[in-house]
């Protein structure tokens, strides 16, 4: 059984990083990263972007903006590897001493902590906050509390009633013995990649039980945050407790200090790296400065492809999108090329039509909303658009002319994408209006239902490499909590018969990867035939960085590895 | 023409015929009233020139469209061919009747959207002043006839308004309004509603307005003849509409250019800030918001609204200091002598 599950990951993910190798400069040849090079260190590294990404706190930010950087500052029991191309997805032991001892079919999961490491403020990690910080995940509602931890024994019950969550069926600790078992209700074949990403890390069992916001959480991983202002910066410095002890999981970083500014408009970002004076530019680079930089400054461009998808959840249950009709309409209507040129062009992203990305494991070539396709009868690939079918689906669901607010982040890719969808709605019958809201708080806005979102503009970049990380996550009925900022199933989509089948393929995995995948494939089929969501395009990374910056490295699990830049 | 010519004709004209002989004789009114003309007639006939001239829908997005120049089909949006290949470039002014100033980043016909984006600036402009000067003057009326406690209840409603930066008030007023919208007893307005601007602007500089009319009603109010017609029993409304308000009249008209530039520049700043005219509507200040993003390859998508603005700001205030001077009797006689 063990041999299974560790299957699944290692051939999901050798199959999708082949296939996606991007560009590097400091790994070995066979992916790993490159031996510790203290010639290189020191300095301060200057990363910039227009906004935060809201809350430090490890187990409530869901953005890559900041999951890049817990990489660098806390540990979970696993962690996915500092490497890049075949190494990129692989998971290896991080806080534990090495991957758990899979039993019981796939239910248990016997961990060792490692002894000596040490919190930023100097405490020990103890199998008490392993524990604690499971029960963590629930307290302070972590936005996959109900999607990646739910099958924790115990789990819910601490979903019911996060405030009084009590693990200690699911979590079973051993002072004695350092040891650490994870009962499970049911296999998951994607649990050791639930378990490596930021909302599995080890937080203080003193850590607060509720969203810590700006307050900084001590941390186990090279770096520690020295202080945060979401107005203004974000600091992070050398963790003084810090030992390697795996350089695969928390490798020793390179510059002393990270800054991460706040408050650069994208384009003064991209000055600022032109200049020198930072060292990345986190947003997207602004459309009239692509060509500018695509000649002048070559080789500080790194274009990789993602695992990653724009797309428009609809509310399923308001009007006009709790019409199905309605929503295969938009899905006919969107010009996935138009939303390409928006985003920069066809170097940048690629037109998909379908829920999986490609190159993803279960991802199957189709496009059910093309000129030529039906979700019945689907094409290979998207085409064009449909408008003439898709002025006929509004007719025929009786939502025309029905007012249709698109809520949009407010930075420029964002707000165009938002006009442009206007335009098109608008030109199917109804009367669209763009909100655009501040790009801090829109990921969250969008989630709630208290919001009435009726249709928005999102992106979903993978968590870990499997299909559940897209159609379960985003789709499955136990993502959807109405009321809550933690539902990321922003369609409010839940159908019992797709859930039961998502629920068969995870079990599935854990015994015939490939048939789970197929079954995947044949699940995102089905759901976009209820077209929750419109998809629209597959972007592709693209990192500017500074001339004086070295040693860019990769990686599809969480972009480019910001401890290991060097500026000496 | 003799002295006594001169003063015979001078005091046989009223003085508002002796303000309009003087503004018809001042070179800066015709300079400004022409260029206002030609921009009220552009934005006038901005259907007829997306329609007959541009051929093109200036509030729908078309990103895949094409324009024939020289004979030759070239995309409006341009994939980037040099290079590491990145980016799409909106086509730039082609000074031919499609796309004469360009493209923004949805394809839209830059020069159309201008138009069109003219026609509410200066909808926008002129309502929002009006209602500031009609609501001013009769705030300003009433608080400085009636004076004691109808004057101290109106002068605070005032100063409060006066208490914000008159910009961080029309902001926050948009924000809030623009997610809920307003309703004024029987009337209500959406969310998006280009009411909404209006409303806003014009409030908002009421006590600029009402505070100096205010105080000249105050004074006028001790004058002789008003205490005479006060003495022989006339009626309040008389009072105020035939003795006080035409005296009032000469300020109020120096302010309507200045509060119609002001109105208008107040409602470019709330649209580029993406909380006036709401997409896919057009206001100069929308455009500067979309060349924002394409200053550095398409400056002309906001260099040119903004040339608008400068001119039209421009020749409003100085039509409004010829008004000036030509109600003002001190200026007159300096200019003629």
């Amino acid at each position: 059984m063990r041999r299974r599950t560790m299957a699944i990951s290692t051939i999901a993910a050798a199959a999708l990083a082949l296939s996606m190798v991007g560009s590097t400069s400091g790994s070995a040849a066979d992916g790993k990263l490159a031996p510790y090079d203290k010639a290189h260190a020191g300095g301060v590294v200057k990363l910039v972007a227009a906004a935060a990404a809201g809350t430090i706190d490890p187990k409530v930010n869901y953005t890559g903006q900041y999951w890049q950087l817990f990489q660098a500052t806390y540990d979970g029991l696993l962690s996915f590897s500092y490497g890049t191309g075949k190494t990129t997805f692989e998971v290896v032991p991080d806080l534990a001493e090495a991957l758990p001892k899979i039993s019981n079919g796939g239910k248990t999961l016997t961990f060792k902590l490692r002894k000596g490491v040490k919190f930023s403020n100097g405490k020990e990690v103890t199998v008490a906050d392993v524990k604690a910080s499971f029960e963590r995940i629930f307290k302070v509602s972590s936005p996959t509390a109900g999607s990646f931890y739910n099958g924790i024994v115990g789990a819910t019950a601490c979903l019911a009633k996060p405030a009084t969550c009590d693990l200690s069926k699911g979590v079973v600790v051993d002072p004695a013995t350092n040891g650490v078992v994870i009962n499970l209700t049911a296999a998951d074949d994607a649990i050791l990649s639930k378990l490596a990403v930021p909302h599995a890390v080890i937080n203080p069992a003193s850590a607060p039980s509720k969203d810590a916001g700006t307050t900084l959480i001590p941390t186990t991983g090279a770096y520690m945050f020295k202080s945060y202002s979401p107005t203004k910066s974000l600091i992070m410095v050398r963790n003084p407790y810090f030992k390697e002890w795996s350089h695969d999981a928390q490798p020793q970083g390179y510059p002393d200090e990270i800054d991460y500014n706040f408050g650069l408009t994208p384009t003064a970002q991209v000055t600022a790296v032109e200049n020198n004076q930072a060292n990345w530019a986190y947003d997207p680079i602004p459309a009239d400065r692509l060509n500018e930089i695509g000649t002048k400054y070559v080789n500080q461009v790194h274009v990789n492809p993602l695992t990653a998808m724009w797309y428009l959840p609809m509310n399923v249950n308001i009007a006009p999108f709790n019409n199905v009709k309605a929503r295969q309409a938009v899905n006919y209507a969107i010009d996935r090329a138009a939303m390409v040129k928006i985003f920069g062009g066809t170097q940048l992203a690629a037109p998909v039509c379908s829920f999986l990305p490609p190159n993803f494991p279960g991802h199957v070539d189709y496009c059910g909303y093309t000129k030529g396709g039906t979700p019945e009868k689907p094409a290979k690939a998207w085409t064009a658009p449909d408008l003439e079918k898709a002025k006929a689906l509004v007719k025929a669901s009786g939502t025309a002319g029905q007012p249709v607010a698109i809520v949009v982040s407010d930075d420029d890719v964002n707000k165009q994408m938002g006009v442009y969808l206007q335009s098109v709605l608008n030109s199917i019958g109804y009367k669209a209006t763009v909100k655009p809201i501040s790009g801090n708080i829109q990921f969250t806005y969008i989630q709630n239902t208290k919001n009435k979102v009726q249709i928005s503009v999102t992106q979903w970049y993978q968590d870990y490499p499997a299909a559940s990380d897209f159609l379960s996550v985003l789709l499955g009925c136990q993502s959807f909590t109405p009321n809550s900022d933690s539902s990321i199933n922003m369609a409010g989509y839940c159908n019992k018969a797709i859930d039961a089948k998502m629920a068969k393929a995870i079990a599935l995995g854990v015994t015939d990867p490939t048939a789970a995948n197929k079954l995947w494939g044949a699940i995102d089929q089905e759901v976009m035939k209820d077209a929750p969501v419109a998809v629209a395009f597959t972007p592709k990374q693209l990192d500017f960085i500074s001339s004086s910056t070295k040693n860019y490295i990769f990686s599809l699990q969480y972009k480019m590895f910001v401890s290991q830049l060097q500026v000496k | 023409m003799s002295l006594q010519e001169s003063a015979s004709v001078t005091f046989s004209e009223s003085p508002g015929r002796i303000a309009l002989r003087t503004l018809s004789r001042d070179k800066r009114s015709w300079v400004a009233l022409t260029v206002l003309a030609i921009i009220f007639l552009l934005a006038l006939f901005a259907p007829v020139y997306s329609h007959f001239v541009a051929k093109t829908d200036p509030f729908a997005s078309s990103l895949d469209a094409t324009v024939l120049i020289h004979g030759e089909s070239k995309p409006v949006l341009e994939p980037s061919t040099t290079g590491l290949g990145l980016g799409v470039t909106p086509i730039g002014p082609t000074w031919s009747t499609k796309y004469f100033l360009g493209a923004d980043s949805q394809g839209r016909d830059v020069a159309a959207r201008l138009l069109y984006g003219g026609r509410n600036t200066l909808f926008i402009g002129i309502t929002a002043g009006l209602i500031t000067i009609v609501l001013s003057l009769l705030i300003g009326l009433i608080a400085g006839y009636r004076k004691g406690w109808v004057d101290s209840i109106l002068s605070r409603l005032l100063d409060v308004i006066w208490a914000f930066p008159v910009y961080l008030l029309a902001i926050s007023l948009s924000v809030v309004l623009l997610t809920s919208g307003l309703t004024l007893g029987f009337l209500h307005f959406g969310p998006g509603s280009m009411a909404l601007p209006i409303v806003i602007i014009g409030v908002v500089y009421v006590p600029y307005v009402a505070r100096p009319i205010r105080g000249q009603v105050l004074a006028l109010r001790e004058r002789e003849f008003v205490r005479a017609a006060v003495g022989s029993g006339a009626k309040h409304s008389t009072i105020v509409f035939r003795e006080i308000l035409p005296n009032v009249l000469p300020s109020v008209l120096v302010f309507i250019p200045i509060m119609v530039a002001l109105s208008m520049l107040t409602e470019s700043a709330l649209s580029f800030l993406s909380i006036g005219v709401q997409p896919p509507s057009a206001s100069w200040g929308t455009i500067i918001n979309d060349g924002l993003g394409l200053l550095y390859t398409r400056p002309w998508v906001a260099i040119s609204p903004g040339l608008m603005i400068v001119l039209t700001a421009a020749a409003l205030n100085l039509y409004g200091d010829a008004v000036r001077d030509a109600l003002d009797p001190k200026t007159r006689a300096r200019s003629d002598s």
